[in-house]
């Protein structure tokens, strides 16, 4: 009868607790700044929320198994690595105002930054007034690593150029000479069209015409109407995300891929899943692709990451993510040094080992503008996968990057060192 | 009785000034030594440019919403005008950071002025629902013509240029602090033309309308003409904080334009408090700060900024300044 | 050319047919109740998610059938809890409210369902073109515009015949009036509501038998149903079906015409419509200005 009374857990207590624990999440960033430097940290800001969300939270799951990985080897330089994530929100103010302060409050040491192109060049010009160390993931558009290049800016994922230069001339040789675009209407659809054009040009073929649409287009339908009066042989499908899903439900349905052949110059594995088996149709280029049977230690990173990610497989996004994270480490080691100059002038030329390309050809990041060399995987869409799920696509050929981009004193960079 | 009331309000007249001039002295206070106490909770310069540049926006949006009754859901487009005017004059004209400054207030105060002679007529929802209408040409437009405005990569390839006081150049690219100081200095004279007309006999037509238009019809006030001026110059400082919008990032997007910046101009003076002169500036510090901890905090950042939206609609219809007023005198 | 003008007109009319959908709900709303809904666009998403959700357990009629239910079913309860509070205030609150809900719904969305966009099937022999000349014409696109056909119909009927309806539509003129005479006004604006957030749900699910269904597939849809309104005329439903119709021609017509513009020639039609004729083609003088 005597038994001690049980603590009584009220609701106050409960409440309080809740509220301290509030207090010390909201807290927390205003203390991150008050903590010794131990740690090296490393920013990456990307479009978590909007229209890109998807492939910057694959992105951001191989930067962190790469910081994991690099942790359990004693970090960088003997320091535990800490990876500071910032949404630009796919706006280039807010990638902007998070770049600063990143550098200016958090202190860190590199950046890496955005999956939209215009962010990515937005953050380049603050890192590079900064100098801070930075690599573009998975931003496309040519002149970050041409004509818009700087001494502190790599990037991981191909150029336009190379992506077009890589499917380009199958297209030709398997399914004909005349081609119509459907081109995204920014920078990124302007420099992929263009390069693609100038690729068929040189083969002898003809455009029969192109249609320009908005970022965002819902319906495809008028544009589909056109391209198939212009009777072409190919109709190259340029749009990314949403658009390109949304355009290729339209065109299965519409029976467009029975009498032309659908194409396009850049696939994803995140579309791909979003689409219906009928919609996966075409020739496509992937920037990587996690079934290489035969290429060393793929397998275990497809497994690593399936146990981070609910199960899901790498994509190439994931791979950026994990790929440019892993060069900081690279560098870092090489160079033995925190100063960026040292370190920019050591990345450039710098070859990736086989852990971490994870693909067949040499990859390196080529010293003259900085742009990964890296492989381009040509094939087919799958409309119905026979093993897993999402393997959706066949891989024809892979082609090195130094097939597909043009040399590094013909892109049009001019690095300028500071003195 | 009478006599007891008229020495007492003298004196409560003059307490009430005291009042006033010493939060005048404490906001100006604040501002003028940010630099300096934001980084010990956590804060950076760039963040407290930004306060002030979006206060500016919200202030200009208020001057409308607050002191005439007047909801313009699509002002965010004289703000993307001003930075795109702003930029493209530094980018293809004249390196000068002041003319720069005027290029952009004059595109997006004169495009204004003209749109609202179209819309002036319309009231409540449906002038809401115009201003948004409009608002989104101008994103298209900027969207669309890439080969201006650089589409929806935005507009980028200038950077402010630095001040030259003829004596002395002052550099406020690189320098972040004399930036804020230089942002800080037009937003003091913005805020005081701004204090200015709504002290001017101009100022209480504004209020006339707000609280009773038909009353203030039947006393001979020309309200469409009185709305459109006031819409005018609510563009025009719109315009102006755009422009600092374009040197604070020396960039000009698209998304300046849209209509959802409009609805965070909007929320900014609705939470600081749409009555109070220096509200909206309550207001965006409060919004950016929070946005800025929180996005850092959570990818699912914008469920809790819908939230603030919600709560304080419900909550704090007054607004902050409203709502501790309130408390204070009760 | 008289073919490819032919083809555009026509599949304008389709995809007019659908911005009307989306717009007579949230002219409904906005008649009655003074909102602008600007979280039509996240109802519109939870429908075609919900959808997307069931699918596997009521198959696609069973979907397109439960899933606009209990979307109307959440906009009620939020307009219970949320805007109930807000009517006889001024509009701006309502406004900053459902723009909120509108942040709200995307990050709900893709907190749930995740970022990663969904497949949405069609029934097979509804995803195919009719004719190969005709090859625009699918099944599942003129089942679309049957059932928005269809479901304008039974509106305007159910405006017209029931006595709710009648209520409905004498309290878009006069709200006052229609309270004075003993209506339960709360009552009414409710069922409006839901109706109109029915209508929602029924959209996402027809758009995301063609669209990607998406987190944020909803604010790109929000703003041609606004145009829409505001061509039509505010206050007039039969204003929006038109301005709907009108809209999806006119992006037809210019995508043949002047490509480029094809967005931005809704804007200018909205922009000619209130020079020449500013309450909107059917908006009658004195509604809402």
């Amino acid at each position: 009868m005597n038994q001690p009374k049980p603590p009584t857990i009220g609701r106050r207590t409960v409440l309080k607790a809740a509220a301290a624990a509030g207090v010390a999440q909201v807290a927390a960033p205003f203390v991150i700044s008050a903590r010794a430097a131990e740690t090296l940290k490393i920013g990456m800001i990307n479009p978590f929320t909007g229209v890109y969300a998807a492939v910057s939270n694959n992105e951001l799951i191989g930067a962190k198994f790469a910081v994991e990985q690099m942790n359990a080897k004693g970090g960088i330089l003997g320091r535990k690595v800490e990876l500071l994530t910032e949404d630009s929100a796919n706006d280039v103010g807010t990638g902007v105002q998070k770049a600063r302060k990143l550098i200016d409050r958090d202190k860190v040491t590199f950046i890496t930054a955005d999956v939209n192109s215009a962010i990515a060049q937005a953050v380049a010009q603050v890192t590079n007034e900064k100098k801070v160390l930075h690599i573009v993931p998975g931003g496309h558009t040519d002149p970050i690593t041409g004509t818009d290049c700087h001494w502190n800016v790599f990037r991981v994922c191909n150029t336009t150029a190379m992506e077009a230069n890589s499917v380009a001339p199958v297209l030709f040789k398997k399914y004909g000479k005349k081609w119509y675009f459907i081109t995204p209407d920014y920078a990124f659809g302007h420099t992929l069209e263009a390069a693609a054009k100038k690729d068929l040009a040189k083969m002898g073929g003809t455009v029969v015409g192109n249609a320009l649409t908005p970022l965002g287009t819902t319906d495809f339908s008028a544009y589909l109407i056109q391209a198939r009066a212009a009777k072409p042989d190919v109709l190259l499908v340029l749009p990314q995300g949403g658009d390109m899903i949304n355009c290729m439900k339209q065109i299965a349905q519409f029976g467009i891929n029975k009498t032309i052949h659908v194409a396009g110059l850049q696939q994803e594995e995140e579309s791909l899943i979003a689409m219906p088996p009928a919609s996966r149709v075409g020739t496509w280029m992937f920037e990587w692709y996690w079934k290489q049977p035969g290429v060393p230690h793929v397998a275990e990173f497809v497994a690593d990451i399936r146990k981070r990610s609910g199960g899901h497989v790498p994509t190439a996004r994931t791979w950026f993510g994990y790929t440019a994270l892993w060069s900081f480490k690279l560098v870092t080691d090489k160079a033995k040094t925190l100063d960026a100059v040292k370190l920019a002038k050591a990345l450039g030329g710098l070859e990736l080992p086989p852990q971490i390309k994870l693909q067949p050809n040499k990859v390196y990041y080529a010293a003259g503008d900085h742009q990964l060399r890296t492989s381009s995987f040509v094939g087919e869409a799958v409309a119905n996968p026979k093993g897993d799920p999402e393997d959706l696509f066949h891989i024809d050929t892979v082609i090195p990057g130094d097939k597909t981009s043009p040399p590094d004193t013909e892109t049009g960079c001019k690095l300028t060192w500071p003195a | 009785m009478t006599a007891a009331v008229d020495k007492a309000a003298p004196v409560a007249a003059n307490r009430e000034r005291a009042r006033s001039l010493a939060m005048l002295a404490a906001i100006w206070g604040v501002l003028a030594l940010a630099p300096f106490w934001m980084p010990y909770l956590g804060g950076y310069t760039a963040l407290g440019t930004r306060v002030l540049v979006l206060g500016l926006g919200a202030m200009a949006v208020n001057f409308l919403l607050g002191f005439t009754g007047v909801l313009s859901f699509g002002h965010a487009a004289w703000f993307g005008l001003g930075a795109y005017g702003c930029g493209l004059f530094l980018k293809f004209i004249a390196h000068s950071t002041p003319l720069s400054i005027v290029a952009g207030t004059l595109l997006g105060g004169v495009m204004g002025a003209i749109l609202g002679a179209l819309i002036v007529r319309r009231r409540g929802v449906y002038f809401a629902m115009v201003t948004i209408a409009f608002g989104q040409v101008f994103y298209y437009i900027a969207f669309q013509w890439s080969s201006l405005t650089g589409g929806d990569d935005g507009l980028r390839g200038f950077q402010r240029a630095p001040l030259d006081l003829g004596f002395t150049t002052v550099d406020i690219l690189y320098n972040s602090t004399a930036f804020y100081y230089f942002v800080l200095i037009c937003f003091a004279a913005a805020a005081a033309v701004m204090g200015f007309i709504l002290r001017s006999p101009f100022g209480r037509t504004m209020l006339a309308i707000r609280e009773n238009e038909r009353r203030a019809r039947f006393l001979g006030i020309p309200i469409e003409l009185h709305i459109w001026i006031v819409f005018t110059l609510s563009c025009f400082f719109m315009a102006f904080a755009g422009s600092l919008y374009a040197l604070v990032n020396n960039f000009a997007d698209p998304l300046g334009l849209h209509y959802s910046q409009s609805g965070n101009f909007v929320i900014m003076a609705v939470l600081g408090g749409m009555r109070k002169f220096w509200g909206p500036l309550l207001g965006a510090a409060v919004f950016v700060v929070l946005q800025d901890y929180v996005s850092s905090l959570t990818v699912n950042w914008q469920f809790f900024i819908g939230l603030l939206f919600v709560v304080v609609v419900l909550f704090f219809p007054r607004g902050l300044l409203g709502f501790f007023q309130q408390r204070v005198q009760s | 050319m008289t073919q490819l003008i032919l083809f555009n007109v026509t599949n304008g009319l389709i995809i007019g047919a659908f911005y009307v959908l989306m717009a007579i709900g949230l002219s409904l709303i906005l008649n009655l109740s003074n909102v602008i809904n600007f979280a039509h666009g996240g109802f519109l998403v939870v429908g075609g998610y919900l959808a997307y959700t069931l699918e596997p357990y009521l198959g696609f009629w069973g979907a397109l059938l439960a899933s606009p239910f209990l979307t109307a079913i959440l906009g009620l309860a939020i307009e219970r809890v949320l805007i109930r509070p807000l009517y006889g205030r001024d509009p701006l609150y309502s406004l900053l409210l459902t723009f909120g809900l509108a942040f709200m719904f995307e990050d709900g969305t893709r907190f749930i369902w995740g970022a990663q966009g969904k497949p949405f099937t069609v029934p097979d022999f509804m995803a195919q073109s009719l004719s190969t000349e005709f090859f625009f014409l699918t099944g599942y696109r003129l089942f679309m515009v049957a059932m928005v056909a269809v479901t304008v119909t039974l509106l305007f009927l159910l405006l017209r015949f029931t006595r709710a309806g009648i209520r409905i539509r004498a309290g878009t003129l006069d709200l006052d009036t229609v309270s004075a005479l003993g209506v339960n006004v709360r009552g009414l604006r409710s069922l409006n509501f839901g109706v109109g957030i029915f209508l929602a749900g029924l959209s996402g699910v027809l758009a995301g038998g063609q669209l990607g269904l998406e987190p944020t597939m909803g604010a790109g849809l929000l703003m041609p149903s606004f145009i829409a309104i505001i061509v039509g005329g505010v206050g007039s439903l039969i204003g929006t079906l038109v301005g709907g119709l009108l809209i999806g021609v006119a992006s037809g017509l210019t995508a043949v015409l002047l490509p480029s513009a094809s967005e931005a020639v809704i804007y200018v039609l909205m922009a000619v419509v209130l020079l020449i004729r500013p309450r909107g083609l059917f908006g009658e003088e004195g509604m809402l200005t």
